[in-house]
C-alpha cells in the first residue's frame, strides 16, 4: 500500500473518532451549532481525502452522509433520536469502507455494498423529509446514482453554497486596488467554504508584467445574502472584472455553461471545481458528458473521467500531492491542538524499550565490577552512567504511556445502544481520563472492560420502574474511573444500580460445587465468586451478557496483565468493580531483599517504609505498629527457604489497594533497577511471584508479586478471625503456605 | 550552476516593489537550478506578490529547476492560506505551536 493511502487511512479513523464523539454530544445538545459544524468537517476530510486517493467507493457513500449533515448544519433538518442512530449507523459503515481499503481489496464484498444501500435509502428517506418540510429553504437533493443529473429537481446540484466565479482584469493592480481584499471582505457576508485560485493566465517570466493582474478565483460563499449583495462588493472593479455568480440551486448545466465561457481549459477548471466544493467528480463527469451527447461541442474529443486528470497530475507535479498531504495533516493537528506529533510505528518503541532493559542489566554489571574493584574514579563514573541509563529508561518508558481517555470515551456508545436496547436510561460519567498507562496495557484492557459495563448495562442498573419504586433516580448512573494508585492503575467501574445479591451468588456457588454449605466465607469472598468460571446468577440468557462466561474470562485476561480484579457491593445501592494494573509491563524501581542466598525484588512503589524485626514471639504474624496491627508473612516460610534465620532480620512494609503488610527477609540490599522478565507458561499459576530479573552479577532474583503477597495476609487474618467466630475454640492457624501453593483453582 | 542560492526578500511583497522583486526573483532563477527563498522579512504580501511567487513556481518547473519557499512570515503563511494555494506553492508551511489553536 502506498504511504499516502496509509495516511488517508490513519487519518479516517481518526476523524472517524472524532465524528462518533461529535455525534454522541449532538443527541445531549441538538443546537451546538459549532459541534454540526465539527461533524460535517470530520465528514467533510474523509470524502476528500477519499478523493485524492481515488476510492471511489467511500467517497461515494461518505457523499451521501454529509449531503444530511450539510442539512443539518443549515438547520434544515432537526435532530433527533432516530437520526443521530442512523448517523452513527452511517459511522460505523465507513469505518468498515475504511477497513476494506486497508485490507487493500478492490471494492467492499456484496454484503456490505448491500448494508451501504440500505443506509442510503434511509438518508435518502431523511432528506427527503426535509426537502418536505422546509419549503421555503434550499431544495436539496441527495443523488442516487453517480449522475446528479439524473435525480429529482432536474440535476439541482446539491450544495447550498453561492459560486462564485471571478476573473480580474489586468489594469485592477494599478488602479490602486488589491484583489485579494475583495476576496477577503466576501467573508464578512457568510462563510468562504472554499476557494480555488486560478493562475492560469500569468504568461511566462518575459511577458509577465508584474504590475499587471492575472488572477483568477473559483469561491464557494455560503451566505444569506443576496446575489446583489454579493455584487455591490465587486462595484469598486466592475468595469474590470469578470464576475459570475451562481446561486445555490443552480443546475448542472449552469455549472457547464460557466465552465465553457471561462477562458481556462475545460478540464482544468472542472478539476477546480471539484477542488473548492462547487461539484462532485461525478456531477461534473456526467455534466460535461451529456453536453457532450445533446448539444455538438465541437473540435475536442471526449474529455477522459477527471480520475484520470487527477493521476496526470500527480505524475507532473508529485510535490503538490505531497504538500497537499502535508497540509491536511497540519489541518488535523491544528484542530487537535497537538502543536507536534511524530507517529512511531510501536514495534520500534519496543525495540527500543528491549535495548534499555539490556543497557539496565549490563549497567548494573558494571556498577558491580566498578565496586569491586575499589576504584574510586571508576564506581564515579559508572554511578553517573547509571543515573543517565535511568532518565533513559524514564523517559523511553513515558513514550509508551497513553492516556485512557480514548478508551474510556468508546465506551460513550456502547451506553448508548445498550440503553436503547434494554429501553432503560442511563449516563455515563468518566472522571480520570487523563490517566496514563502503558499502551500495550490499554490495547488488551479494552475488551475486560467492555465486559464489565455491559454486565453493569445489562445487569446492574435495574429497569426504570424498579428503580423509581426503589426511590432512585430514573436514570442510571455507570460511573468509570481511573486513577494512579502506589505503582499501580486502578480502574473503576461502578453503577448506582440493584448491586449483587450475597444469598443468590451463595446458593449458586454451593449448586455448582464451587463451595461447600460448610464453608465460612466473608461477604468479600462470596461476592468475589462470582469470577469462578461458569458462574452466572441471572435466570435468563440475554443478548448483552449473561451466558455464564465472562467474568472469568474477564479475570484471567487481566490477570494476564499482571493485574487483579475484585468487585465490593452494596445491595440496593451499586456494584463496583476495580481492577487494579501494574502501570508498565518492562522495567519498575525494585527494592532489593535477601532470604538466605537468594534475592527478592519488591516494587518499590509498594514498598512504605522498612522496620527492624525485634524476635517476636514464634508464631504471631502481626505486630503492632505504632498502634495499629500490622499482619505480616515470613518470606523464608512461605518459600520454605531452607536455613535458619538470621539473628536480626527485617521487615518490609508494604501497600496494595488500601492494605497494609509485612514481609520478614534476612537482609535488606538497597534499590535497584528491575527489568522484568516473564516467567515461563510452566510457572503461570504461580501465586506470589511475578517475574523475574537479572542481577548486575547475572544472578536471577524473583520479583515478588505484593498484591498476592498482601491477599495472603489479609486472607489468613480473616479466615483466623472467621473460624473464631464460627467455632467456639479459637485456632490460631498458619494458613499461609497453603494458600500460596494452591494453584488456580 | 548546482549549489543552492538561498534569496532572502527583505521588502514587502506589495506592487509597489513588485518591478524590482520580479528582477531580483528571476536573476536568482537564472543564475542557479535550486533557488530557496526566505520569506520571513516580508512584512505585508498583496496580489502583485502572490502572482510573483506563483510565477516562480511555473518558471522553475518549466526550466526544471527548484525553487523552495524555505521560510514564511506570517502574512505570508495566512495569504496562502487564504487563497488555498498551499499544495500549489508545495512547500512545507511551518505552523508555529502558538498559532496551532
Amino acid at each position: 500500500m502506498d504511504e499516502l493511502t496509509n495516511v488517508y487511512i490513519q487519518e479516517s479513523r481518526e476523524q472517524l473518532a472524532e465524528m462518533e464523539a461529535g455525534l454522541l454530544r449532538l443527541e445531549q445538545n441538538p443546537d451546538d451549532g459549532d459541534n454540526i459544524d465539527a461533524i460535517f468537517r470530520a465528514a467533510h476530510t474523509i470524502k476528500g481525502g477519499s478523493g485524492v486517493i481515488e476510492c471511489a467507493f467511500i467517497e461515494q457513500f461518505t457523499h451521501r452522509v454529509e449531503n444530511l449533515l450539510d442539512a443539518l448544519r443549515n438547520g434544515e433538518a432537526s435532530v433527533s433520536g432516530a437520526l443521530a442512530t442512523l448517523l452513527l449507523e452511517c459511522c460505523d459503515h465507513m469505518g468498515r469502507l475504511i477497513d476494506v481499503l486497508a485490507a487493500q481489496q478492490p471494492e467492499p464484498d456484496a454484503q456490505l455494498v448491500e448494508h451501504g444501500n440500505a443506509l442510503t435509502g434511509r438518508l435518502q428517506a431523511f432528506l427527503d423529509q426535509t426537502a418536505g418540510t422546509g419549503a421555503g429553504s434550499a431544495n436539496l437533493t441527495v443523488q442516487e446514482d453517480e449522475g446528479t443529473v439524473e435525480s429529482s429537481g432536474g440535476g439541482v446540484v446539491d450544495t447550498d453554497a453561492w459560486h462564485i466565479s471571478i476573473r480580474f482584469g489586468p489594469n485592477v493592480l494599478r488602479g490602486g486596488t488589491d484583489p485579494l481584499s475583495f476576496i477577503r471582505f466576501l467573508g464578512s457576508l457568510g462563510e468562504i467554504i472554499g476557494i480555488e485560485t486560478i493562475a492560469d493566465a500569468i504568461p511566462s517570466a518575459e511577458e509577465m508584467d508584474p504590475e499587471s493582474c492575472y488572477l483568477g478565483f473559483e469561491i464557494r460563499l455560503q451566505t444569506k445574502s443576496s446575489k446583489s449583495d454579493i455584487e455591490r462588493i465587486f462595484d469598486f472593479v466592475r468595469e474590470d472584472c469578470d464576475l459570475r455568480i451562481l446561486s445555490p440551486q443552480s443546475k448542472v448545466s449552469d455549472y457547464v455553461r460557466l465552465i465553457q465561457e471561462l477562458p481556462e481549459d475545460t478540464l482544468r477548471l472542472g478539476e477546480m471545481l471539484v477542488r473548492c466544493g462547487a461539484l462532485t467528480q461525478a456531477e461534473i463527469d456526467q455534466g460535461l458528458r451529456d453536453q457532450k451527447q445533446t448539444t455538438e461541442v465541437t473540435g475536442e474529443e471526449t474529455p477522459p473521467p477527471l480520475g484520470e486528470i487527477l493521476v496526470g497530475n500527480k505524475v507532473v507535479h508529485p510535490e503538490i500531492v505531497e504538500a497537499a498531504v502535508t497540509r491536511q495533516t497540519q489541518v488535523v493537528e491544528k484542530k487537535a491542538r497537538e502543536a507536534q506529533l511524530v507517529r512511531v510505528h510501536a514495534d520500534k518503541l519496543d525495540q527500543l524499550i528491549d535495548l534499555i532493559g539490556e543497557l539496565v542489566i549490563a549497567g548494573a554489571s558494571a556498577n558491580l565490577l566498578a565496586l569491586k574493584s575499589r576504584n574510586g574514579e571508576l564506581v564515579e563514573a559508572t554511578s553517573v552512567l547509571s543515573r543517565l541509563v535511568e532518565s533513559i529508561r524514564d523517559s523511553a518508558l513515558q513514550l509508551r504511556m497513553v492516556q485512557i481517555g480514548d478508551t474510556f470515551t468508546r465506551f460513550n456508545r456502547v451506553v448508548r445502544d445498550v440503553s436503547k436496547d434494554l429501553g432503560k436510561e442511563i449516563e455515563l460519567s468518566i472522571s480520570g481520563a487523563e490517566t496514563e498507562l502503558d499502551k500495550s496495557v490499554v490495547e488488551k484492557i479494552g475488551d475486560p472492560l467492555m465486559h464489565l459495563v455491559r454486565n453493569s448495562l445489562d445487569h446492574g442498573i435495574e429497569p426504570v420502574e424498579q428503580r423509581l419504586a426503589r426511590g432512585k433516580p430514573a436514570c442510571g448512573r455507570v460511573l468509570l474511573n481511573a486513577f494512579h494508585d502506589s505503582g499501580s492503575i486502578v480502574i473503576q467501574v461502578s453503577d448506582d444500580g440493584g448491586g449483587l445479591n450475597r444469598e443468590k451468588i451463595r446458593a449458586k456457588a454451593i449448586e455448582r460445587e464451587l463451595i461447600q454449605p460448610t464453608d465460612s466465607l466473608s461477604d468479600a469472598e462470596i461476592i468475589n465468586l462470582i469470577f469462578e468460571p461458569g458462574f452466572s446468577t441471572v435466570d435468563q440468557v440475554s443478548k448483552l451478557s449473561g451466558r455464564g462466561v465472562g467474568m472469568d474470562v474477564v479475570r484471567r485476561n487481566i490477570q494476564a496483565l499482571r493485574g487483579t480484579v475484585e468487585v465490593t457491593s452494596a445491595e440496593g445501592q451499586g456494584t463496583t468493580f476495580t481492577i487494579r494494573l501494574p502501570l508498565t509491563l518492562a522495567i519498575i524501581d525494585g527494592f532489593l531483599v535477601g532470604v538466605g542466598k537468594a534475592s527478592y525484588v519488591i516494587p518499590l512503589d509498594a514498598v512504605v517504609e522498612c522496620i527492624e524485626h525485634k524476635n517476636l514471639a514464634g508464631d504471631r504474624n502481626f505486630l503492632n505498629l505504632r498502634g495499629e496491627a500490622l499482619p505480616f508473612i515470613r518470606l523464608r516460610k512461605l518459600f520454605e527457604v531452607e536455613g535458619s534465620p538470621p539473628a536480626r532480620e527485617s521487615i518490609v512494609v508494604v501497600q496494595f489497594g488500601g492494605q497494609r503488610a509485612g514481609i520478614v527477609v534476612d537482609q535488606l540490599m538497597g534499590e535497584f533497577q528491575t527489568v522484568i522478565k516473564p516467567l515461563g507458561r510452566l510457572f503461570s499459576n504461580l501465586r506470589g511471584i511475578s517475574g523475574s530479573t537479572i542481577l548486575g552479577s547475572g544472578e536471577v532474583a524473583l520479583i515478588l508479586d505484593v498484591a498476592a503477597l498482601v491477599n495472603i495476609v489479609t486472607r489468613s487474618e480473616e479466615e483466623r478471625l472467621l473460624t473464631n467466630r464460627n467455632s467456639a475454640s479459637p485456632q490460631l492457624a498458619y494458613t499461609g503456605s497453603s494458600t500460596f501453593v494452591s494453584s488456580g483453582r | 550552476m548546482t549549489t543552492t542560492q538561498t534569496l532572502c526578500l527583505a521588502k514587502d511583497m506589495t506592487i509597489y516593489n513588485a518591478l524590482d522583486q520580479k528582477q531580483e526573483l528571476l536573476d536568482a532563477l537564472s543564475s542557479s537550478d535550486d533557488v530557496e527563498l526566505d520569506l520571513s522579512q516580508v512584512g505585508e504580501i498583496d496580489t502583485a506578490g502572490l502572482q510573483l511567487l506563483i510565477l516562480m513556481k511555473k518558471e522553475a518547473q518549466r526550466a526544471g529547476k527548484r525553487v523552495v519557499i524555505v521560510a514564511h512570515s506570517q502574512p505570508v503563511r495566512s495569504l496562502i492560506d487564504f487563497c488555498n494555494l498551499a499544495a500549489d506553492l508545495g512547500d512545507p508551511l511551518v505552523i508555529p505551536a502558538s498559532e496551532a489553536n
